[in-house]
């Protein structure tokens, strides 16, 4: 059973359109490498060229951000659901 | 937060109990929260999108005054999402247009206008004379400095945005709670994530996500319920799915943490893109334009030029200039299509994917790749009036 990653809006053309993808990994980290893997247009969205994850994106466990766990390291198993949450400003 | 003062008369006529009367029955507002909305002072940065539903609601349930922040003058595009503007608006300023209808919803209301570009010179001010500010900007740098301009003053920042079929909604920078920049500690570099003018926007959308800013305006005013402050509600429209992310209060926040860095506001253009701006400029620097008048005069003339089209379907459907059409996310794979040894115009809406276009192309050989500057909006302006803009 993979890990849900679910794609918002902005990066589902760069993931081919969907909203969500399915992964197999251990932590969160390796959740996103396998998603850029996938999807590698995805990943100058997600990583700054030092490979750290971009400072306006942000990565969730169910509802925890990840920054508040062990990051990268946080474990994920198969009944969890990574959401990535980039910034948006529409408001007009 | 809005507080019963002696000197504010919030004492209501008979006409505003029978107007108020479904509030008034029940226990959760009854006369003493109907009075506490009436002695209410919010603040709506824009009056757009969200800043239409988010005004009318909160003027039809009687806060006090309500202010209004915007510059604007209404267009044709405003008026499928922006319900405070009718067709008969057009051309008018935003604010004239929006005082009109708040008025005709309640005369209760006061209103208090600021026609001009928040800014960090007149922010701290402006703020000053509310209680609660509802943002409903649609930049980053605004976002940013209406946070910061809420953490210095103390005042609660209810918040919401939108792109496309998602929305999002939280409670920032009140006394115990995170801000925005404990949730996003730095804008993203411009031209990576776009506007709602660029990527468009479900007409119903700020709707939806501006009644919810009400609500919380409302209920931030009442003292009811749960609010979303340290919640980040995630609405996708599509789905029509609702989600909600834990959002922290950040001790090192630059601006409300523990110790913080940041005691006043800061220049927010340049905090949210003169790097990314240098960037593109020398990019596009580099890049080959050729002006409309140029193109057609050229291709009348019987010039051997192909026109290349990176728009998306959907926008081809609207109107073209009988382009080649090869959506910008597709063209590596098929550039192949393409002969190099001619001469080839590239074409968008305004001209941003264009010129990534042409970059691409130019960087694969194609040495007689060119950009039309401003797009095919440009070419309705300027070669063929009878095109549709949108």
């Amino acid at each position: 059973m993979p890990i849900k990653v679910l794609i918002p809006t902005p990066l589902r053309p760069y993931a081919g359109k969907q909203s969500s993808v399915e992964v197999t990994a251990k932590t969160v980290g390796e959740a996103l490498n396998s998603l850029v893997t996938q999807h590698p247009d995805l990943r100058k969205h997600l990583f700054a060229e030092d490979g750290k994850l971009r400072s306006f994106v942000n990565v969730y466990l169910n509802d925890e951000d990840i920054r508040y766990l062990a990051k990268d390291a946080t474990p994920a198993k198969e009944t969890d659901t990574i959401s990535i949450v980039p910034s948006v400003a529409g408001g007009l | 937060m809005a507080t019963l003062n002696e000197s504010i008369p919030t004492a209501l006529s008979n006409e505003e109990i029978l107007r108020y009367s479904r509030h008034l029955i029940m226990p959760e507002v009854a006369m003493e929260g109907q009075q506490k909305l009436k002695a209410a002072r919010v603040l709506c940065i824009g009056a757009g999108g969200l800043g239409s539903p988010l005004a009318l609601y909160l003027a039809a349930a009687g806060v006090g005054t309500l202010g209004l922040v915007d510059f604007d003058v209404v267009d044709y595009t405003n008026l499928q999402r922006q319900v405070l503007h009718f067709t008969a608006d057009v051309g008018r300023p935003k604010l004239d247009s929006a005082i009109d209808k708040l008025n005709a919803i309640n005369p209760f209301v006061k209103t208090e206008r600021f026609d001009t570009l928040l800014n960090s010179q007149n922010a701290l001010e402006i703020f000053k004379g509310f209680d609660i500010i509802a943002d409903g900007t649609d930049n980053f740098a605004t976002r940013y400095l209406v946070n910061d301009a809420c953490v210095l003053t103390g005042k609660p920042n209810v918040y919401a945005s939108i792109f496309r079929f998602e929305g999002q909604a939280s409670i920032f920078a009140t006394k115990n709670g995170p801000c925005y920049r404990c949730l996003y500690p730095e804008p993203p570099p411009p031209g990576l994530v776009p506007s709602c003018a660029e990527g468009g926007v479900l007409g119903v959308l700020p709707g939806l996500l501006g009644v919810i800013q009400a609500t919380e305006v409302i209920k931030l005013i009442l003292g009811a319920g749960d609010s979303l402050i340290g919640r980040l509600l995630l609405a996708d429209a599509l789905a029509m799915r609702f989600r909600e992310l834990r959002v922290r209060k950040n001790p090192d926040c630059p601006v409300c943490g523990t110790n913080p860095t940041q005691k006043e506001l800061i220049d927010y253009n340049q905090f949210c893109g003169i790097r990314g701006e240098e960037a593109e400029t020398t990019a596009s620097a580099k890049i080959p334009e050729i002006q409309p008048e140029e193109l057609k005069r050229r291709l009348d003339a019987g010039e051997d030029i192909f026109v290349l089209d990176v728009r998306e379907p959907h926008e081809y459907q609207i109107c073209n200039i009988h382009g080649t059409l090869i959506p910008l996310g597709d063209l590596p794979k098929r550039v192949h299509e393409l002969d190099s040894s001619r001469e080839i115009v590239v074409h968008c809406k305004m001209g941003g994917r264009s010129a990534k276009a042409v970059e691409f192309l130019r960087q694969s050989g194609f040495k007689h790749a060119s950009n039309l500057t401003g797009g095919i909006l440009a070419w309705a302006d300027k070669v063929d009036p009878s095109l549709p803009k949108y």
